[in-house]
């Protein structure tokens, strides 16, 4: 059912980071006193931060009206919101029918080892996060992975290592 | 003499194998050695296998050439555009002038491909550039709707026409949608809604993002019709968020209809016609596929499904009157309008007319998107069209509606696509994926793989969908475990027709279906799993050994150096061996094996 994330949220107070609530002042002005406003403003805030801080959550319902709960009932239900900070790139591997009967499971197991972190979690350094998605919607080119918003297809489990390393590379070159 | 127009083909699946880059690297090349050529960008044309797609007008013909690369493009440049010479090596297809536009394929499999197909709803795609709505009006786009303009026809007689044409909703379900649109038609309101259901939540499928890339306007030139018909006066496109680049065509292709009036106040002077469409982009939520849980979710609620009725077209979106479609069912009515319902009702069989799209994937040598009339066989669209399977192996089942679809096994290969014969399996038509599986594809855990899925996306609505789904998966998993008992099997199929009997929606009726399919057909592999605690397909991990043999292992090491945990062992020059307790049957050493000395059982 959906509502793995809401039980994941230890780190609370870690995420008391220097959040600039004004920098969402916009996405309110502009989606206040608009009908079935609440998902495009919640897609708004976690564009802005990149996961849709409780600072957030609060200022959102003063301002526009909206119950907290509501807030978070939309939030948890979503695949697409995120509650905490994910890391700076954002590894989907796709586990839809083609890349399951493709070994989309040695990909996410391969990744895993090499980023020494379970499914869906953070590194360390918060460079990555490794996540599983439905579908990407590339299965002629299964197995596939999308990492910030670019597709990889064709994959094997050497091949998205491979990927990984070099992302590594141009961030520790910089 | 006429610029060389040059044409690279971006949908996702192109771009995803390097597309961007065949356009980019044209781009640079044609400027630093002043080409005089016109490049331009057209979407998916359904040949994924080959992708990326390069396409060549010149003043002899047409030439399409596939599996573009860095180097290739940069023949290509040499050869044909600067010495009009074409590159025979990379050559698809072409078409020259001097041969009356005759299209020649190099290679047989292609043409099969290509040929077999017959495209309503690809009309346009890969035809066009898709961000120009100018490319959509000269192969008689928005015709039909200027049709219905200047001939009078009325809001009623819309609706006859595609009832008569019998198109039957392309989202799965197959209800007729002339009859929908009677319904939404017969209810008086001052605001009525239209929405386009483009949340392809399937895992496994991908028609409709590439409609919407390579053809947005034929979706909202179908949703206009739509809305003249039941008189709406607001339409809606809910489309995934994980569909970036569909979402940015829609919107764009939305300016320029806006520009041009057929969007806005009077629409083509129809009196009165005011109508436009804005875009919702989803959250990424399998149920909002559900109608009623979409409309909660287009009023920003959680995507939950409620009971019916009052149906949509009574009580939908904000209360009001609302028709929902889908993205292809949309893209096929301004073909049916301009052509006439006769004209529709030719491609099919009796109870299912037009065609269908699907997405073929899986192990399959041609993957791409295929449109094909319907009655066309199972077998000619994976052995014909598809090319049959990858590397040699063994065909095992087809894959058909996704999660809430089912397997269809060899024999019944000759099954006709249709909603009626393929209802009869057990599996349902569904949107159009479609999974081609080999010997290697283990059957319990595909039905795992999809109870994992239904379960993740049950809203938790309903107790057997929630529960239900969930303790059927905690059984599949201990099966593909080697736990499995002597009764399981019994146990599935009594949740399984409860969860059908009991749920609310569509999402937990048909949640079952991956595992009744896969009892029914394949039953001797869940007994395998079970009793002798084997996985025939050789796919679950915990019921598989690798092991060397001694006879044939030559000592290259090559295994050892490989294995990601250091689990085997041996001299230079001599046989190695594998300690069981370490393995973690990743199969490394068996793909890396030259002397196939890895037995695997």
């Amino acid at each position: 059912m959906r509502i793995k994330r809401t039980n994941t949220s230890k780190n609370k107070t870690k995420n008391h980071l220097k959040v600039d609530l004004k920098l969402i002042d916009p996405i309110i002005s502009k989606y206040k006193n608009k009908k079935g406003n609440l998902i495009p403003i919640l897609q708004g805030v976690q564009t802005t931060y990149g996961f849709i801080p409780h600072e957030a959550f609060i200022k959102l319902s003063d301002e526009i009206g909206l119950k907290l709960n509501d807030l978070y009932g939309v939030a948890t239900f979503y695949a697409q919101f995120r509650l905490h900070p994910g890391g700076k790139h954002i590894i989907k591997v796709c586990h839809g029918t083609a890349c399951h009967v493709q070994n989309s499971d040695g990909i996410t197991d391969a990744l895993k080892e090499e980023l020494k972190i379970n499914d869906g979690e953070t590194t360390k350094d918060n460079l990555f996060t490794l996540e599983s998605v439905a579908c990407l919607g590339c299965c002629s080119l299964a197995p596939v992975m999308m990492i910030d918003g670019e597709t990889y297809g064709k994959l094997d489990n050497a091949k998205a290592v491979k990927i990984i390393r070099e992302i590594k590379k141009t961030e520790f070159r910089v | 003499m006429e610029n060389i127009k040059v044409i690279v083909g971006l949908g996702s699946c192109g771009i995803a194998t390097g597309a961007n880059k065949v356009y980019n690297l044209i781009k640079d090349i044609k400027q630093r050695d002043k080409l005089n050529i016109d490049l331009g960008k057209t979407s998916c044309v359904g040949m994924c296998y080959n992708e990326p797609l390069v396409e060549i007008f010149d003043k002899t013909g047409y030439y399409l050439y596939g599996n573009i690369d860095e180097t290739t493009v940069n023949d290509i440049i040499e050869n044909h555009i600067k010495n009009n010479n074409p590159v025979n090596d990379y050559l698809i297809s072409y078409k020259l002038i001097s041969d009356n536009n005759k299209i020649k394929f190099f290679k047989e499999e292609d043409k099969t491909f290509s040929l077999s197909q017959h495209k309503i709803v690809l009309r346009n795609c890969g035809y066009i550039n898709p961000e120009s709505i100018a490319d959509y009006e000269s192969r008689q786009g928005y015709q039909s709707i200027k049709k219905i303009a200047h001939e009078k026809i009325s809001s009623a007689s819309v609706v006859k026409t595609i009832m008569d044409s019998g198109l039957r909703g392309r989202g799965g379900g197959g209800f007729p949608t002339g009859l929908k649109w009677k319904f939404a038609a017969n209810k008086k309101s001052d605001e009525k809604y239209i929405i386009c259901n483009a949340d392809e939540g399937d895992p496994g499928a991908f028609m409709d993002r590439s409609v919407l890339e390579g053809d947005p306007h034929s979706v909202i030139e179908g949703m206009i019709i739509g809305a003249y018909a039941i008189e709406a006066t607001h339409g809606v496109i809910y489309c995934r968020a994980e569909y970036p680049l569909a979402i940015k065509r829609l919107n764009i292709a939305l300016t320029q209809a806006r520009k041009k009036a057929y969007l806005g106040k009077n629409i083509i002077s129809i009196k009165g016609f005011n109508f436009d469409i804005i875009v919702k982009e989803g959250a990424g939520a399998f149920v909002c596929g559900e109608e009623t849980a979409l409309i909660a979710s287009v009023e920003g609620k959680r995507g939950m499904p409620r009971k019916r009725p009052p149906f949509p077209a009574e009580a939908g979106l904000w209360n009001k009157p609302t028709n929902i479609n889908n993205v292809e069912t949309f893209a096929n009515v301004p073909w049916i309008i301009l052509n006439g319902s006769e004209e529709f009702t030719k491609f099919g069989t009796e109870k299912s007319k037009g065609t269908k799209v699907f997405a073929l994937a899986g192990k399959v040598k041609h993957s791409g998107l295929v449109e094909v009339p319907m009655g066309i066989t199972l077998r000619d669209i994976i052995f014909k069209i598809g090319g049959g399977i990858k590397d040699g192996k063994k065909f095992k089942a087809v894959q058909l509606g996704g999660p809430s679809g089912g397997c269809i096994p060899e024999h019944l290969l000759d099954t006709i696509v249709d909603y009626d014969s393929i209802n009869s399996t057990g599996a349902i038509m569904g949107s159009g994926g479609m999974i081609v599986m080999d010997e290697t594809t283990c059957m319990v855990d595909l039905a795992r793989f999809f109870l994992d899925f239904v379960q993740k996306e049950s809203c938790g609505k309903c107790t057997f969908c929630r529960i239900g789904t969930k303790r059927m998966l905690e059984i599949l998993t201990r099966i593909t475990q080697g736990e499995g008992e002597e009764g399981d099997i019994e146990k599935l199929e009594e949740l399984s027709y409860q969860i059908k009997d009991n749920s609310l929606c569509g999402l937990g009726q048909t949640a079952p279906n991956p595992v009744l399919t896969t009892i029914k057909y394949f039953r001797d592999e869940y007994e395998a799993h079970i009793k002798k605690k084997r996985c025939p397909a050789k796919s679950c991990k915990k019921l598989i050994t690798y092991e060397v043999d001694p006879e044939k292992c030559t000592g290259c090491t090559v295994c050892a150096i490989n294995c990601p945990v250091d689990a085997i062992s041996g001299e230079r020059k001599k046989p190695h061996l594998i300690d069981q307790n370490n393995c973690i049957k990743c199969g490394v050493c068996y793909s890396k094996c030259k002397f196939n000395a890895i037995k695997l059982y």
